[in-house]
């Protein structure tokens, strides 16, 4: 057995153009996933019973189910049930969208409820809002703790996106697999996308963990 | 004189326990009164009624005049948005301060002005001045409360509640907190406001403070009103038992003969 | 868009989907107990004194910590036999990448239990004449594990998730059956929320019980 890199190298690009894609399924399953996550959160925290029952289902049944289970059933079972043409990349935006905003509720909730209640009664007793109060003086408290839970969260969102391939999206994996086909070179396709998802996810990971270390420096605790 | 505040026969009940059991109260604009009483007996209580951080289970409240809430079907019902407004009326300053810590102590001291009363930046910032260099703290603007000694926080606490112009202020023991030798500047600054007219209610153990600066004082035990009256004859002869116990327990402060 | 929910397609393929169920206890139980227990050696591992046994165990959890899981189960199912001439089937293949993905992770959820226990507990031991191994075994592991549980649970959580990634390289597990069923009944609405409702109904209760674990675990404290 011998290691040969050319045939891969040659087609570097398609696997550039795989992590484009998955970058793009993970930005964006963040950018409907936070605000939903946000959402779902406060639904969860809200005295109107009913309300809270329905966001707390939801999480629950997001963070209970597999999410290769998740992505199939968006992209083979929606279709039928509302008529809409599913494209992978909407399967894969919904799915994680969702998903993650499962996990960003439980860490939205867990830094609201770690703030003093000190806090609530100071912003209260000068006549704010409970809106007011969770806008000004909650939320930029509890979102400055809840940092390196949404950041580790984020990276597993990012191994997570690894699924859509087998919706036939063509993200990083989908790329590999198609390549490791044409050049018959699956050792050496499989090594390398490995290595990439290491190097990006490793940074990542470096990056958050220098924050976290900062944040602790800071005096700010954290919340998991 | 004219009256400021009155409360007509307040009653608080979390679940099945009583916390207050009646309590009829008229503050006259200026007044300072001071509420004593041991721990557990509701003076808390009562003060977080009066700005309805807890909402009273029956009673009425007046303020300047005005009933707070609308009375249907015998019960008193409140809006949410007349509560708010309410609050930005009434001056509450807490045992821990509750400072916002991501907030500078002039951002503190603009907070309310500014999202409640939707007053413009420049403005507030001028009122917060004014409030800062009340309390003697003008230089400290530009820091964050996590610097400050306790007593310093608890006098920008002060000023934010100042800021807002209350009609009448309450205190829960503000200086219980704080390590004894930053008491007396705190209570330096609400001496000041007494004398200045501001119309106040305390909790506090501190007897020289009540001994000098009220005008009345309550004796709160178990949910009523147990006795009250001007503090040079209350505290030094009061009339029940249950009075001169409490008094005995806080004998370390001295009363002047 | 009224769709008509037939459940009965389901029922009828029940002893196709049981196949399934079965497929994924199966590798659920023989990944958690690989995973979770192969972790404790290279949580311990990483906790060594020596660089030659602690740097290959840090090695070994960042690389399988900071790939994806698919990844990992495809690299051993296509890559691996090329490198080694060892076949690997897709339980082999399945088995591999979701275990030492876990060994990783529960390598860092034991070191942080070992490493929360205080110095003084370590001195206890010495102080009664025990060496560093009957330390660790009788005094720290216990009490770390008691610790780790919560977080231990989490994980075993994920794994049993992770099971369905093993449909991707044709191991017969859950939804591997679904998709046949579905495939030839053409009803993926009442397949995959099957398989849905059935992960739900497992895992739910366990969730619940980990939150009460925690509780209990903080007052015990
Ligand atoms: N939110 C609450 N829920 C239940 N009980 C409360 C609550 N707040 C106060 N209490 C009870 O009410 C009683 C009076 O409390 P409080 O008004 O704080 O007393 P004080 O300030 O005089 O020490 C106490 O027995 C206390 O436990
Ligand atoms: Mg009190």
């Amino acid at each position: 057995m011998e290691w040969n890199f050319l045939a891969v190298l040659r087609d570097f690009d398609l696997l550039m153009l795989g992590l484009l894609n998955t970058l793009k399924v993970t930005g964006l399953a963040l950018l409907f996933g936070v605000p939903l996550g946000l959402a779902l959160a406060l639904s969860r925290l809200s005295t109107f019973r009913i309300l809270s029952g329905i966001a707390g289902f939801i999480v629950e049944f997001f963070r209970t189910t597999p999410p290769l289970v998740q992505l199939f059933w968006f992209f083979f079972a929606l279709p039928i049930l509302i008529d809409v043409r599913m494209t992978p990349l909407i399967a894969a935006v919904v799915t994680f969208s969702i998903q993650s905003s499962a996990f960003f509720a439980e860490i939205f909730r867990g830094g609201i409820l770690s703030i003093d209640k000190g806090q609530w009664e100071g912003a209260k007793a000068i006549g704010m809002t409970y809106g007011q109060c969770q806008r000004r003086i909650i939320l930029p408290q509890a979102i400055k703790r809840m940092i390196p839970a949404f950041m580790e969260r984020s990276i597993e969102l990012l191994k997570t996106t690894t699924l859509v391939s087998t919706v036939a999206y063509t993200d990083l994996m989908f790329q590999a697999n198609e390549l490791a086909q044409k050049t018959f070179r699956p050792l050496e396709v499989y090594t390398i996308v490995a290595a990439i998802y290491f190097v990006l996810i490793f940074l990542f990971s470096q990056f958050s963990i220098a924050v976290e270390h900062r944040l602790a420096k800071s005096g700010e605790g954290t919340v998991r | 004189m004219s009256e400021i505040l009155r409360i007509e026969n307040l009653h608080k009940s979390f679940g099945d326990l009583e916390v207050l059991k009646g309590i009829d109260l008229a503050v006259q604009a200026g007044e300072t009164v001071v509420l004593l009483g041991s721990s557990g007996s509701g003076k808390s209580t009562m003060l977080r009624c009066l700005n309805f951080m807890e909402t009273p289970t029956e009673g009425k409240i007046h303020l300047n005049g005005e009933l707070i809430g609308t009375e249907r079907g015998g019960r008193m019902r409140y809006r949410e948005a007349e509560l708010c407004a309410l609050r930005a009326r009434i001056g509450m300053v807490f045992q821990h301060f509750n400072l916002f810590p991501h907030m500078t102590v002039l951002e503190n001291v603009m907070e309310g002005q500014v999202i409640v009363l939707g007053r413009g930046k420049p403005e507030a910032q001028d009122k917060a001045m004014a409030q800062l260099d009340r309390v003697g703290l003008a230089e400290k603007a530009a820091e964050y409360p996590a610097r400050l000694s306790g007593g310093q926080k608890q006098r920008v606490a002060i000023a934010r509640a100042l800021a807002m112009d209350p009609e009448v202020m309450l205190f829960d023991e503000v200086t219980s907190a704080l390590d004894p030798e930053l008491v007396g500047e705190v209570l330096k600054t609400i001496r000041q406001l007494a004398e200045d007219g501001m119309t106040m209610l305390c909790v506090t153990h501190e007897l020289g403070f009540a001994y000098h600066v009220a005008n009345r004082v309550l004796f709160l035990h178990e949910g009523t009103i147990l006795e009250q009256g001007e503090p040079q004859s209350i505290l030094k002869a009061p009339a029940t038992d249950r009075m001169s116990e409490f008094l005995e327990g806080h004998s370390l402060f001295k009363l002047p003969d | 868009m009224a769709h008509n929910w037939d459940f009965a397609t389901i029922l009828q393929n029940w002893p196709v989907l049981w196949v399934g169920i079965k497929g994924t206890v199966f590798i659920f139980v023989i990944t958690a107990i690989l995973g979770l227990g192969g972790g404790l050696i290279v949580g311990i591992a990483r906790y060594s004194k020596s660089p030659f046994v602690s740097w290959p165990a840090r090695a070994f959890v960042e690389v399988f910590r900071n790939t994806p899981v698919l990844v990992q189960i495809i690299w051993f199912y296509y890559a691996f036999p090329i490198l080694t001439g060892i076949e690997t089937d897709p339980f082999l293949a399945a088995v591999l990448g979701i275990s030492l993905n876990t060994m990783a992770f529960s390598a860092e959820i034991y070191r942080a239990g070992i490493q929360s226990i205080n110095r003084a507990q370590w001195e206890a031991g010495k102080a009664i004449g025990m060496n560093y191994n009957q330390t660790l075994r009788r005094i720290i592991l216990p009490v770390a594990v008691k610790r780790v549980l919560p977080a231990l649970t989490n994980r075993g959580i994920e794994v049993f998730k992770m099971s369905t990634l093993a449909s991707v390289v044709g191991y017969v597990e859950t939804l591997n059956q679904a998709k046949l069923i579905s495939d030839l009944n053409f009803n993926p609405i009442e397949s995959y929320t099957a398989v849905a409702v059935i992960f739900f109904v497992v895992l739910y209760p366990v969730v619940q019980g980990t939150y009460v674990l925690e509780r209990m675990l903080r007052k015990g404290d």
